[in-house]
């Protein structure tokens, strides 16, 4: 099955992750996309209205997605491949497993697809035997370590390059144990001569999709290593698996997202690989697979349509709101506890392993509003994690403490002229008690502040209180 | 603009004061008074609490909308409205509307009343074309761009501009000026480890940056700011804007004893 979840643990996973000196030195990684991504969007004057445009292609294919879906399955299945639809993940494994075990696959070279992650596809595919091989260096690394990805483009964003020189030198023992590894192209070329062994000998390829277009029935992937390309071309049967709100109409359509995608990901105009497939191999084509299959997953997703959080399926996995995350940036991926990290994890989690499970996210938040002001796909993501607030607070999952503040804060709040009184007296108190320091270092009820940071006192009668005996004294 | 045109003067201005303000220093308040008299307003204080923040970003929808519909009636005899914060502001002129999308007629209530809404400082120079302000301030200062100001209202320069008519004051670059402080509101306590990893490092930068004052145009974000450098045992002191720009610059600083009352 999925990834169990530590998500309802967040704050024990704050903890440790605030706490992990390796870890916090890895961290300071993601802030460099800022400054790329900056760079790349002033570089194009249309950028901003590139935006709007790509939002509109994604409103559109989502109001329409049924017509789209059956596009696609149409033309997927004309130039020769399968599509398979996978409610769920236990469907979506099922499907996978049998198409290896009627090949007698062994082993599986893999793309990068955090849909993989959403359906734990590795651990089932060795649970039956089968080895999965990621053939992304990122990937590769995290599997090495025994690690889920920290980051939706970055996987393994959160490991030093000297934690991989130490993880390839605990691995890689067949080599020898001499061999200078400190330049990063030094790493990078010894996990390619390794994994290109594993690709030759792999049965199946399993890819992701950024895009799949409806108009031609084409799955497409970016990457910057071009492990994508082998990963598909390479084995007999290239299976993609990807998830339904990948869809878009026209290869038009994809071209403009792509235009968008790289540039909010990573701040490169374009990624260094875009591969395109269109079903298998054809008769006079000098490479491909012989056979060609799409596994489409729904996972919750068909429920976002048409509701509250349905902004959030225009999502094209680009980072850009963890890259410019403050939460993101203190703690990293993996705290947040399931697939999908930062502020596009914290809306997606809830809609898809329920907000009972998922619901620490969308209060871990500031409302900074940077993600929004980045995403390219304009998703409203303060707001978004606003209604999942919203949603606990009416099934009552709000927790005690912060349920019994606010309504206590609120009854005050409602009626301004007792508010005044109350707040008054109260302010005059703390001025007294306070204003030989000006702050408390504690105070009761304002352990959660003052446990990390003092608290200034206030300067007296309230700004309402001093007003009024002013203004009457004038009148 | 058509609005402010129709708009016959002397303009009057609601001011907002925001909850914080009002309890724990009411001097931003006299100064953004002063700001709007001096730029020809006529400033009134209506009855108020809070703008309903805390209520709305904890999901509680019933009382955010209860808190809007009186603030809303409250300030009904004012041409604008006024609030010496970015986050209140913005919570007035962007979300208030949101709160009655299934009520058409508060709908239309709570739009024209956002229409009316504004940070004080972008209201002094956007509105009211205000250029320069006749204050004095011996330091060297930072500026931190609280979130919901800049993001959703837009008020970068505005704040720059007129600090940089305040004689006496040098102003100094703050790097990442435009991260978020990790303050939040409840967040900061909700969380409030989380919250203070990131305010640990706004404080380093706000060290790193040579500055002896700090600058923000949100109260609730510098007492995070000022708590926490307090507590680190730095000596920048934390100001509103407001206070600088109104000449109250030498009055004890965010977190500081009361003059003549220090131990
Ligand atoms: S939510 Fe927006 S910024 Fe975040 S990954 Fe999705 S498209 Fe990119």
């Amino acid at each position: 099955m999925s990834l169990a979840a530590t998500t309802p643990h967040f704050k024990d996973n704050v903890h440790e992750a605030l706490t992990d000196a390796r870890l916090q030195r890895a961290l300071p990684h993601a802030r460099n996309f800022i400054a790329t991504r900056a760079a790349a969007a002033a570089r194009l004057p249309e950028f901003e209205a590139l935006r709007d445009s790509a939002r509109a292609i994604k409103d559109h294919t989502l109001a329409h997605l049924d017509l789209y879906l059956e596009t696609y399955e149409r033309k997927v299945t004309q130039s020769g491949g399968h599509v398979h639809w996978a409610r769920d993940t236990g469907e979506a494994l099922a499907v996978i497993l049998d198409l290896c075990k009627a090949r007698g696959a062994k082993s599986v070279a893999k793309g990068k697809s955090m849909v993989s992650e959403e359906i734990g596809l590795n651990a089932a595919l060795e649970g039956a035997g089968i080895a999965a091989v990621e053939t992304d260096l990122g990937e590769y690394i995290i599997q090495l370590r025994g690690e889920a990805p920290s980051h939706i483009i970055a996987p393994a964003i959160h490991v030093t390059r000297d934690d991989v020189e130490a993880d390839f030198r605990r691995f890689h023992r067949e080599l020898p144990a001499d061999r200078d590894l400190t330049q990063p192209e030094q790493l990078l070329a010894e996990a390619r001569a390794i994994l290109r062994d594993k690709f030759l000998s792999a049965d199946i390829g399993l890819t992701g999709a950024n895009f799949l277009i409806a108009e031609t029935g084409t799955s497409i992937i970016v990457t910057n290593e071009g492990n994508g390309d082998l990963a598909q071309t390479l084995p007999k049967v290239h299976v993609v698996l990807a998830s339904l709100d990948k869809l878009v109409p026209t290869l038009n359509d994809a071209a403009q997202l792509l235009r968008v995608l790289a540039r909010s990901a990573t701040g490169q105009d374009l990624s260094v690989y875009t591969t395109l497939s269109t079903g298998p191999r054809r008769p006079g084509d000098p490479d491909g697979p012989e056979e060609y299959h799409v596994v489409l997953l729904d996972n919750g997703r068909s429920a976002m349509l048409g509701g509250q959080f349905a902004d959030m399926l225009r999502c094209i996995r680009c980072g850009a709101c963890m890259n410019h995350c403050p939460v993101y940036h203190a703690v990293g991926g993996h705290a947040y506890g399931w697939v999908y990290p930062g502020p596009m994890g914290a809306v997606l989690t809830p809609s898809l392993i329920g907000v009972e499970q998922g619901g620490q996210l969308p209060n871990a938040s500031t409302f900074c509003g940077r993600c929004e002001a980045v995403c390219p796909m304009r998703i409203p993501l303060p707001n978004l994690m606003r209604h999942w607030r919203e949603r606990e607070f009416e099934r009552h999952l709000t927790p005690a403490v912060v349920r019994g503040g606010i309504g206590f804060w609120a009854f005050f709040a409602k009626r301004p002229g007792l508010y005044r009184f109350a707040t008054d007296l109260a302010m005059r108190a703390l001025h007294l008690i306070g204003r030989s320091r000006g702050r408390f270092a504690w105070l009761p009820f304002a352990g959660g502040w003052t446990r990390y940071r003092d608290l200034a006192a206030p300067q007296g009668a309230t700004f309402q209180a001093r007003w009024r005996a002013k203004s009457g004294a004038v009148r | 603009m058509a609005e402010s045109e129709a708009v016959k003067p002397p303009i009057r201005v609601g001011l907002f004061v925001t909850c914080l303000v009002d309890l724990l220093r009411p001097s931003v308040g006299f100064a953004a008074v002063k700001l709007l008299e001096d730029a020809g307003c006529k400033v009134i204080v209506p009855s108020q609490s809070c703008c309903g923040q805390p209520a709305f970003n904890s999901g509680d929808r019933p009382s955010t909308q209860a808190i809007a519909r009186r603030t809303i009636d409250a300030f009904a005899g004012c041409d604008y409205v006024v609030a010496p914060s970015g986050s209140c502001a913005g919570m007035l002129a962007k979300h208030y509307p949101e709160l009655f999308v299934d009520e058409p007629e508060m709908a239309i209530k709570a739009t024209a009343f956002a229409a009316k809404c504004f940070e004080l400082v972008s209201f002094l120079v956007d509105r009211l074309g205000v250029k320069r302000v006749s204050a004095r301030y011996e330091g060297v200062a930072a500026y931190h761009d609280s979130c919901s100001g800049l993001r959703e209202l837009g008020v970068r320069d505005q704040p720059r501009t007129l600090l940089a008519g305040v004689e006496g004051l040098r102003m100094v670059e703050l790097a990442e000026s435009d991260v978020c402080c990790g303050f939040g509101g409840t967040f900061a306590v909700k969380y409030g480890e989380l919250s203070d990893a990131i305010v640990t490092r706004k404080s380093a930068k706000i060290d790193a940056s040579g500055a002896d004052t700090l600058i923000a145009g949100d109260l609730g974000c510098l007492l995070n700011m000022a708590g926490k450098m307090q507590r680190e045992g730095r000596a920048v002191k934390a100001r509103h804007v407001a206070e600088v720009l109104a000449g109250m610059g030498d009055d004890p600083a965010i977190g500081e004893p009361d003059a003549g009352a220090a131990s």
